[in-house]
């Protein structure tokens, strides 16, 4: 118990509940289930972005005693959709970490880029980048690759694997690809009517 | 003063301008006759009541009289604020905030106004007390009906927007302050851009109402002067009020936005 990154008890808001799940550092999570099921919202909730009650807990501490923004860096949600407020794409970040960049395909240039010229795919992984370069310690990922191709995909993974071992985190990754399970090589749970199963098949 | 009074036969005259213009609209088929029909009898009726009402208060000084006066006036407003909006605030909040929020910048100002600048004796005098708190509410109403509308339907609009903001670790208020920006901007507008016209394009009211009853130009375009910079003013305040606590509902302790306290 006492070594695990994150840990969750009696998880509830509205559909989904009560969930119990512990993530450990170096054993990430992905989470799968039909449309519906509540993975989402789950990772709303331990996002505190929902209205939801239960014990959350980041290395031992109580997110109640955190401010809800410190949470939120440290325990970071990416949506399915990323959604972006101003025009240019440098706007979104705090700096410019050129290896991280390059690791999804991007170079300096990308900043001055206008976001309303982001193909789908881009913007998905220029969000990851822009999650990643605060620091969080965990990433709840809401199907980060449903847009890309294998190659970009693939990059994906690499970089949010290296990305955990380099900072000591962990990730709940929703995906739909049983393939992709397979490859991330992570511990596999399934999500059904709100509740929290099991390891799929 | 040398005002020319008005026989009921010249209103009469007047009224009747109204029914040609709804015998123009029942002949073109515009189906106006009976709104507008309706509206003019109003006027006539609410008008003739108020000025009943401010007979008996210009008789009896009193300040009791003079605030039971300003709380209706107040409650009357903030229920009209209530209803300008699309996406509601549920509960009573929306009625509250804009009550508070008019009652903190029409108040303070028209009282501020009264003590300093023009000075009637005693400072409460009904006939410059009740017509200047009656022009800064229904111009604040107008900022604060419109910004708080332009950002509640904002934030239901840009939801996706501002709960990215909130996962990348962003404060409630950050999240939210380029709407604020926006929402005050078109809370104000409309009172800049009467300041910019008043004079070239339009005769405002009040000035055009005192130059009609004997009062010279001038001095007619001092009060004038002065009512604009009180409404503007008022209406900053007030707008900026009511977003803050607008903006703020729109979040719990927790920093998150909580649409469902919108109906």
């Amino acid at each position: 118990m006492s070594d695990s990154l994150l840990s969750i008890k009696d998880l509830q808001s509205g559909y989904i509940g009560p969930v119990s799940l512990d993530l450990v550092q170096g054993r990430p999570l992905v989470l799968s289930g039909p449309s519906g099921s509540g993975k989402t919202l789950l990772l709303r909730s331990i996002a505190d972005l929902d209205l939801n009650h239960g014990d959350v807990r980041l290395d031992g501490i109580a997110r109640e005693q955190i401010s809800a923004p410190l949470w939120r860096r440290q325990v970071a949600y990416l949506p399915a959709e990323s959604a972006w407020w101003r025009s240019r794409v440098g706007e979104h970040f705090e700096s410019f970490d050129e290896q991280l960049f390059a690791s999804l395909g991007f170079d300096k240039s990308v900043v001055d880029w206008e976001v309303s010229r982001l193909s789908t795919g881009e913007r998905h992984r220029l969000a990851l980048l822009r999650m990643l370069e605060r620091e969080p310690r965990v990433l709840l990922l809401d199907e980060p690759t449903a847009n890309l191709d294998p190659d970009k995909t693939a990059a994906t993974e690499a970089v949010v694997q290296a990305y955990c071992r380099e900072h000591d985190a962990a990730y709940i990754w929703v995906s739909h690809d049983p393939a992709q399970r397979e490859r991330l090589g992570a511990r596999q749970l399934l999500m059904h009517k709100g509740q929290l199963q099991g390891s799929a098949a | 003063m040398n005002v020319i009074h008005l026989t009921y036969l010249d209103l009469g005259l007047a009224a009747l301008l109204v029914l040609v213009l709804a015998l123009v609209s029942w002949r073109l088929q515009l189906g106006l006759q009976q709104t507008l029909l309706i509206a003019a009898l109003r006027t006539a009726i609410q008008l003739t009541l108020i000025g009943l009402v401010l007979k008996v208060l210009f008789g009896a000084i009193h300040l009791g009289w003079l605030t039971l006066v300003a709380l209706v006036m107040l409650l009357a407003a903030g229920r009209e604020v209530m209803s300008r909006q699309k996406h509601r605030y549920r509960g009573s909040w929306g009625f509250a905030i804009g009550t508070t929020s008019m009652f903190i910048s029409s108040f303070s100002i028209t009282v501020l106004a009264l003590l300093t600048m023009v000075q009637p004796d005693p400072w409460y005098l009904p006939q410059y007390a009740v017509p200047l708190l009656g022009m800064m509410l229904g111009n604040t109403m107008n900022g604060i009906a419109l910004s708080l509308d332009r950002m509640t339907s904002g934030a239901m609009q840009q939801q996706a927007m501002i709960e990215a903001r909130l996962c990348l670790g962003h404060s409630w208020n950050e999240a939210i302050s380029d709407l604020r920006r926006e929402s005050a901007r078109t809370g104000m507008i409309p009172i800049i851009n009467a300041m910019a016209a008043a004079g070239i394009v339009s005769l405002p009211g009040m000035m055009t109402g005192q130059i009609l009853s004997g009062t010279p130009p001038v001095e007619a375009v001092k009060y004038q002067i002065l009512i604009m910079f009180m409404i503007s003013a008022g209406t900053g305040l007030g707008t900026v009020t009511a977003i803050w606590f607008g903006s703020k509902r729109l979040f719990d302790l927790r920093h998150r936005l909580r649409l469902d306290r919108l109906k």
